[in-house]
């Protein structure tokens, strides 16, 4: 995983791609925004088109959490769905019971966020590779029995989960709630994900990168491995939060049982699919998670009926079989096999 | 939201009165989204995987007698599209579901959505909405409550009425009672629960025990040996379908012999009791508002005939003995009865309308005596029950019927 990544990431290429893709991926936000008027108004993209829209931006940004810490810092977490229901929980507490606005509660769950990261990272990353992974994933499956805890009900309501209304459009814009609110989704992403693409070109990405690819290495020259891990990883933390801060304003519920540990597998999974070192590659995990983690049951529904298949595949099946294919054929991810195919094109 | 002009508002006011004067509003068709001249469409989220499967049946019955309802010529000539999903009894999946209904699928109205939890996630959105969510399957208390929530009605005996009505037996019945209980930790365990204990009022204390489990654990065994452990010789069960069976086979085991009342959300034999062992089911006392197709006593009643010709044609090979096709039979004939009156004014409102008239219906399947009544201030639908114990393989009723009807809280 290391050494591919090295690669991908190396300076030239990346200074050469930054000049040049530029253009194109801000025409492509440019598009994506204008979909409301385009989409909305001639009725081609329901309302709930929008919700699945925006559910997909915001698995993007969680997706690129883990993408920061795993790809780019080498530590591998099976625990972000917990930090994604801490963000959520801490938006959803604070416009339910304090009645706040729910862009002024972005904030709050990033900086909580950060510390959990931040604090859980400390003890945690004393413990290396798969024993940290341990750690996360402990961290995945306690985080929703913390959540039903009887003594915390008062303001998790529980099992029953917290009800939030999504807010209309202000100054009476032409919008519908849901439009609205993929708008500013959108936004936040592409803020969310200047910072990373800042981040990693800076000094600290550097460091970042360093400790990936040889820790021993980095701390001779003078990087503080510690600091550096524990500060990554509370990032991490943070960029996925607002993720979950996000899911809860669009999707207007949380509950314990949205953030099983599943959530968590199925952000490594979108992150390993999307591609574990590259930014594009958090946009299609984000995808992948949305589309084939809930449609993977209808789909298998369909096509057993549609070939007429004599035995009952288990709903999972599809899912199974599109992972494995995935990583036969693409083991850098779609993102990485993007790039050799066009390599490929361009060399011919 | 919407800024109008004068003018337009003064044309508006102009063509409804026009509008008004034309119209003998009887003759008219009317629709809302879902509904046309040849269809009617109907929403419904059913676990059919996961903890809560075991009520999957219940969905499969629906489609099935709205299948039989539209090879006889369907509802006033309209056919119905039923739209079914699976929720997996877990909230968030059921909003997102719902909301795919209602946004993308374009139901009339949401039918017999399934469970506590997932109904309280999508109760506020669904009046937020404005969509009808009719005859939930659930007997919370809080879905009778048309001041706050007029979209939004139960069908099945309420479970605070139900818990009140064990407490009371078991204080005349039973010498000193020590009663232990499980409960499922969310609003319906709640719901019984709290019954329960206003049942017994002065009695409270007579609860030695409450143990709790989540819908999402595998078993309930550690909470059953807790229970026998602090010496109950009551037991409460307020549990679901798989949980029930579970806990009753595990006394067994234990040896633990309390005078068991079981919750009538789980009185299925196909489901329960014969999961659980027919033996260890014995003599466990509940509360019935359902024939059991099985007891010979209704034999030759016809709504039962009409049941088993329909499970015979619709759904062979069905196992007869699972309750959730006689309730899920029961609760759609309900539907399409509300449906029917409704005549060709399928809107929302009228189907609410229609719904909250109900005078002395006799649904298929309810017991002599139980009926149908609603009310725009009535909004539970079925409020009577009899005690029944397990006998061999069926129930034996005793006692009178209890009604609670009337009441509207």
């Amino acid at each position: 995983m290391a050494t591919t990544a090295t690669t991908a990431s190396s300076p030239v290429t990346a200074a050469a791609r930054a000049a040049g893709h530029k253009w194109w991926i801000w025409l492509m936000v440019a598009g994506l925004a204008l979909l409301p008027l385009l989409g909305g108004k001639t009725g081609f993209i329901s309302n709930y088109g929008f919700l699945q829209l925006s559910l997909m931006i915001v698995y993007a940004i969680a997706v690129l959490g883990l993408i920061l810490l795993t790809g780019f810092n080498g530590q591998i977490s099976l625990g972000h769905g917990a930090f994604f229901a801490v963000g959520a929980y801490t938006s959803a507490v604070l416009i339910d019971q304090a009645s706040w606005p729910y862009w002024a509660t972005l904030p709050v769950a990033a900086i909580v966020c950060f510390l959990v990261g931040y604090i859980f990272g400390m003890p945690a990353l004393r413990l290396e590779g798969h024993y940290l992974a341990l750690a996360t994933f402990a961290l995945a499956v306690a985080v929703p029995q913390f959540l039903k805890y009887r003594h915390f009900e008062w303001f998790t309501n529980g099992v029953q989960g917290i009800n939030i209304f999504k807010p209309d459009p202000p100054f009476g814009l032409p919008l519908s709630a849901d439009q609205w609110m993929y708008l500013i989704v959108l936004f936040v992403a592409v803020l969310m994900f200047w910072i990373a693409r800042n981040l990693l070109d800076s000094r600290t990405g550097r460091a970042m990168m360093a400790i990936r690819d040889h820790s021993m290495a980095a701390s001779t020259m003078g990087v503080n491995v510690a600091h550096y891990k524990t500060v990554v990883f509370g990032i991490s933390a943070l960029f996925t939060g607002v993720a979950g801060a996000l899911h809860a304003i669009i999707f207007e519920f949380v509950a314990p049982d949205s953030f099983r540990f599943e959530l968590s597998i199925a952000i490594l999974v979108g992150a390993v699919v999307g591609g574990i070192a590259s930014l594009p590659g958090a946009v299609i995990g984000g995808i992948f998670v949305q589309v084939i983690e809930k449609y993977a049951d209808a789909l298998t529904k369909k096509l057993t009926t549609a070939v007429s298949l004599p035995l009952d595949l288990e709903p999972w099946t599809i899912y199974g079989i599109a992972l494995i294919l995935l990583m036969y054929i693409m083991p850098m991810g779609i993102a990485g096999g993007l790039a050799v195919l066009w390599r490929k094109l361009r060399g011919s | 939201m919407i800024l109008l002009g004068r003018r337009t508002l003064l044309a508006g006011s102009g063509a409804i009165a026009f509008a008004l004067a034309l119209s003998p509003a009887s003759a008219q068709k009317k629709y809302d989204e879902g509904a046309t001249d040849t269809e009617i469409k109907i929403g419904h989220t059913n676990p059919y995987s996961g903890n809560a499967s075991a009520y999957g049946v219940i969905g499969k019955t629906i489609e099935a007698y709205f299948k039989k309802v539209n090879d006889e010529g369907g509802i006033n000539g309209r056919k119905i599209n039923f739209i079914t999903y699976d929720d997996g009894y877990s909230p968030p999946k059921t909003v997102e579901m719902v909301r795919k209904l209602v946004e993308e699928d374009k139901v009339l109205l949401l039918f017999n959505t399934l469970g506590t939890p997932p109904n309280s996630a999508i109760h506020k959105y669904m009046n937020q909405k404005k969509v009808p969510q009719l005859f939930v399957a659930t007997g919370a208390s809080k879905w009778g409550n048309p001041k706050e929530y007029p979209w939004t009605m139960g069908w099945q005996p309420d479970y605070a009425t139900e818990g009140a009505i064990y407490a009371k037996h078991i204080l005349a019945t039973v010498k000193d009672p020590k009663i232990g209980v499980l409960m499922q930790n969310d609003d319906y365990g709640k719901d019984y629960y709290n019954g329960f204990k206003a049942g017994l009022g002065k009695d409270a204390d007579k609860v030695v025990q409450l143990a709790t489990y989540e819908v999402t654990d595998p078993t309930v065994d550690s909470q059953m040996i807790q229970l026998k452990n602090s010496g109950a010789n009551v037991f409460f069960n307020i549990t679901t379908p798989k949980f029930a069976a579970q806990a009753i086979r595990k006394a067994a085991e234990i040896n633990w012999k309390p005078v068991h009342y079981l919750n009538n959300v789980s009185s299925s034999f196909g489901a329960v009791f014969k999961p659980a062992g027919i033996d260890a089911s014995q003599d466990i006392i509940l509360a019935l508002y359902r024939k059991d197709p099985a007891d010979p006593q209704w034999a030759n009643a016809t709504d039962i005939s009409a049941w088993k010709a329909f499970m015979a044609k619709y759904m062979p090979g069905a196992d007869l003995r699972d309750d959730g096709h006689n309730y899920g039979y029961a609760v759609a004939n309900t539907l399409v009865e509300t449906l029917k009156r409704c005549g060709d004014e399928l809107t929302r409102e009228n189907i609410m309308k229609q719904a909250a008239s109900f005078k002395g219906y006799e649904a298929p399947m309810l017991l002599p005596g139980i009926k149908i009544n609603t009310s725009p201030t009535d909004y539970y639908p079925i409020q009577a029950v009899r005690l029944a114990r397990v006998k061999g393989e069926s129930f034996e009723l005793f006692g009178e019927v209890l009604s609670n009807e009337g009441s509207t809280q």
